[in-house]
């Protein structure tokens, strides 16, 4: 991943089109133009103009400051979500995966059943243990995300574990853990790569699916999800409210699936 | 035979694992359900009442085997808010989740087998292209979004449907599916965008096989060398996919009920989760593990169906 | 006349330069008679054997020249008429038995589909067709074999249900496309002889592709030799045989193997 490769025009596009959103929301975590919470009773539902570019919702609160501070937030627990799947999954994956034997077959039995879920009721099914709000969430999400990485960081391992390159660093002496995470673990980090770019298009669909019905992101923090599960009262009068957080998940989601779709990241 | 008489034991055994440890996770937990029926002020004498009245003051094992007992005979116990069985709570609402997950489903599975084959047939023409670019745009739209723009253009605005207007399956079969519609193609759409991709890249690569060429030498038009011969294989190895798909859908009819307002398990789940009410979420939850459970069973039994080399080397 | 090719090239755009892979094509064939194509790999004999059984895509491939069957000329004809030919008039059998049969079909619905295509017949009489060719081909337990895959059977059977399938409507012509190369040499010798009987029984004419030169001889009147797109030499079988014009010739004759089958 050195360098873009020759006329990569997913990898171009994708980055466009996600830093239209990241940058924004990167900016909201520090400064947005209006208080994302401050409410305006004159401003209630008013359109776009030069100083409310996205206009207000119905609490006249500046739409394009909620974007950006949900937007940040989406961001966040979609990062954290990963952080938390990808490491938590890499670790048992790489485990159970190297040293195989009744511990695997237990646990992969028990993995392919959580597996089998869709992560969202997953992630819901957590919330409900263990109530909502942002850390909840994220380590709902993050949980949910576990299985999925644990079965593609598996199957790595299994593979790696007879091929010659592992045989002759065990022969050279190379402790179980040297094995697994110096020598195993760069040759799947390409496999890795591309399931942490799709987990997190999944994990931030996920977040913005649970704060739409209202167990993710809790009021009045701001968040996509949430802005859209409101704006459906006034979806006649101002589409403009739906439209405009709901283009903003779509975008973030199309360019990083893009850019995890083109050769930059596929042919490392 | 012996293979699906296998997994159709395990998966009872899956669904009896998570029904234990729902109950397990929920009675682990803090926090008291009669505090959050009657509120902090409540006095402990009414508390103690409510607790033994709910059968909190059971020690947890003595509960949780009752419980479990209920189950298998398809008996979840008593709402903590509605003050009435679980089963006969969710027995009407469990149906109209199932039929739009399932219809969902269908609209996937002909949407992305039309769109492919349209597109397989004149591959790298613009009609191609053009499909390509859109089913990536897509793919990438959240069902709940999806919902909210169909029910903006086809509802408000072109009045092909009522927003809200939602009708029982019981009072009137043909509007309750019309209505339906609009909700399952936003659960389909991003899903058989997926599909598309999938389905696609399947039957170019069929299309350049040997067998192919004897479908022509036949004298097959096109179309049907495409429907009678390069579909089925092109699924084989997208049933997985579509297994995961009809998965995904059970959540994404949760999630797309609350757009359309359609009383199924998604909002009955909300609400309970909301207010504690245990034994509503745990059976949601088992019923959803076993919607999961045979929805995979039935991938299985497909992939035997479509793939006759599986089904022998058994 | 049953066939007449005259002056047929083909070229191939799928690249940037265009690739001419035939060049001046010529052949005439009367009914039931039997022709071979002989050359190595690339020299043009396949491509010239699917632009017959119409079966190069009209994009991929730029035709120029005449193929003529029974007064349709296939290169320009309407699709329709085209395909009203492939499967009854023209039938084809390909190199590799293992792939060109449909991995996920029944052998009987394989067989009848020519049928199904081109014949009114209700499904009974359909069956009794397909059994009817397959143990034409020498198939043991036809009912079987109808009821079977195509993992289920071996390369030379396989080979036999490509040949019942393409006989299933009695063709005009059958263009069978190294049909043995991908098979030992006892079936070999099996398949060369059971098309030989087709030919003797239903006067189908064989356009027979190989670059066997020994399988040839044993099946055919009539043989062209072509080489890198050109068919540099053609007449009667014995006669190439017994005198080549052309080095080329005289090198395929010399590198059959001495061995009698």
């Amino acid at each position: 991943m050195k360098k873009i490769k020759n006329r990569d025009f997913n990898f171009i596009v994708g980055l466009i089109l996600a830093m239209i959103v990241i940058i924004p929301a990167l900016i909201g975590t520090v400064w947005t133009p209006y208080d994302t919470e401050a409410m305006n009773s004159s401003l209630k539902l008013a359109g776009s103009s030069l100083s409310h570019p996205f206009g207000c919702d119905n609490f006249g609160r500046d739409i394009l400051s909620r974007i950006m501070s949900g937007s940040s937030t989406t961001l966040l627990i979609g990062i954290g979500t990963v952080f938390i799947g990808a490491v938590a999954g890499t670790l048992i994956g790489a485990l159970t995966g190297y040293y195989g034997g009744l511990v695997d077959d237990i646990f992969m039995r028990f993995n392919d059943v959580m597996f089998s879920f869709p992560s969202l009721l997953l992630a819901l099914v957590f919330v409900a243990v263990m109530g909502s709000g942002r850390i909840q969430l994220l380590l709902a999400l993050g949980l949910a995300f576990i299985p999925s990485y644990v079965r593609i960081v598996r199957a790595e391992y299994v593979r790696a574990r007879n091929l010659d390159y592992v045989k002759s660093a065990k022969l050279a002496g190379a402790s179980d853990m040297r094995v697994m995470f110096v020598h195993i673990l760069p040759n799947i980090l390409k496999v890795l790569m591309n399931s942490i770019l799709i987990g997190f298009n999944n994990a931030v669909l996920a977040e913005a699916g649970l704060s739409f019905l209202g167990i993710g992101v809790q009021p009045p923090a701001a968040s996509l999800g949430r802005m859209l599960a409101d704006s459906q009262t006034y979806l006649f009068n101002r589409p403009g409210i739906a439209i405009a957080p709901g283009l903003t998940l779509i975008i973030m989601v199309l360019g990083i699936s893009l850019v995890g779709k083109s050769k930059t990241i596929t042919e490392i | 035979m012996t293979g699906i008489v296998k997994k159709i034991f395990s998966s009872i055994l899956t669904i009896l694992v998570v029904a234990c440890l729902v109950f397990l996770a929920f009675a682990v937990i803090p926090g008291d359900p009669a505090v959050a029926k009657l509120g902090t002020q409540a006095t402990p004498d009414k508390l103690a009442a409510l607790r033994h009245q709910m059968g909190l003051d059971i020690p947890v094992m003595k509960r949780f085997l009752v419980w479990i007992a209920g189950v298998i005979k398809g008996d979840f116990g008593t709402s903590y808010s509605y003050s009435m069985p679980v089963t006969k709570l969710i027995a009407d609402k469990l149906p109209v989740t199932v039929i739009l997950t399932v219809y969902s489903f269908v609209i996937m599975t002909a949407l992305s087998i039309f769109t492919a084959i349209l597109a397989a047939r004149r591959e790298n023409s613009v009609m191609d292209r053009v499909i390509q670019i859109v089913t990536q745009m897509i793919m990438s739209i959240p069902p709940f979004f999806g919902g909210i723009v169909i029910t903006l253009v086809f509802g408000l605005t072109l009045k092909l449907f009522m927003p809200g207007g939602y009708v029982s399956y019981g009072n009137n079969l043909p509007r309750f599916l019309g209505y339906m519609f609009w909700p399952a193609l936003a659960i389909a759409l991003p899903k058989s965008a997926m599909a598309f991709s999938l389905l696609y890249t399947g039957l170019v690569t069929e299309r350049k096989k040997d067998y192919a060429r004897t479908a022509f030498s036949r004298g097959n038009s096109t179309k049907d060398v495409f429907y009678k011969h390069l579909l089925r294989n092109a699924c084989i190895p997208v049933v997985t996919f579509f297994g995961m798909a009809l998965a995904d859908m059970i959540a994404g009819s949760i999630v797309i009920e609350q757009v359309f307002g359609i009383p199924g398990l998604g909002r009955i789940l909300l609400t309970s989760i909301q207010n504690r009410d245990y034994p509503v979420v745990e059976a949601i939850i088992v019923c959803i593990a076993i919607l999961v459970t045979v929805s995979n069973l039935l991938v299985d039994i497909l992939y035997r169906v479509i793939d006759p080399r599986t089904a022998i080397s058994e | 006349m049953l066939l007449h090719v005259e002056d047929l090239n083909i070229e191939f755009h799928d690249h940037i330069i265009p690739e001419t892979v035939v060049y001046d094509f010529d052949l005439d064939m009367e009914e039931g008679e039997i022709v071979g194509l002989v050359g190595e790999s690339g020299s043009g004999k396949s491509m010239s054997a699917l632009a017959i059984a119409g079966l190069l895509s009209r994009h991929d491939a730029k035709k120029r020249g005449s193929i003529v069957f029974e007064g349709i000329d296939i290169l320009n004809c309407p699709r329709e008429t085209l395909r009203g030919l492939q499967g009854d008039e023209i039938s084809m059998i390909f190199q590799e038995p293992m792939t060109s049969l449909n991995p996920v079909k029944k052998i009987g619905w394989q067989v009848e589909e020519a049928m199904r295509i081109h014949r009114q017949a209700t499904p009974e009489q359909r069956k009794a067709r397909a059994i009817e060719v397959l143990t034409h081909v020498d198939l043991p337990d036809p009912e079987r074999v109808y009821n079977s895959y195509p993992h289920q059977l071996s390369g030379g059977m396989r080979q036999r249900v490509m040949i019942a399938a393409a006989m299933i409507n009695t063709p005009k012509l059958l263009i069978a496309d190294e049909p043995t190369t991908a098979l030992d040499v006892t079936v070999q010798a099996e398949i060369v002889k059971l098309l030989k009987r087709i030919n003797k029984q239903h006067k189908t004419a064989i356009l027979f592709i190989s670059h066997d030169l020994s399988l040839i001889r044993q099946l055919c009147q009539r043989v062209l030799v072509m080489k890198g797109g050109y068919v540099v030499e053609s007449g009667p079988v014995e006669e190439i045989f017994e005198s080549p014009k052309e080095e080329y010739t005289r090198h395929l004759i010399e590198s059959i193997p001495k061995v009698e089958l």
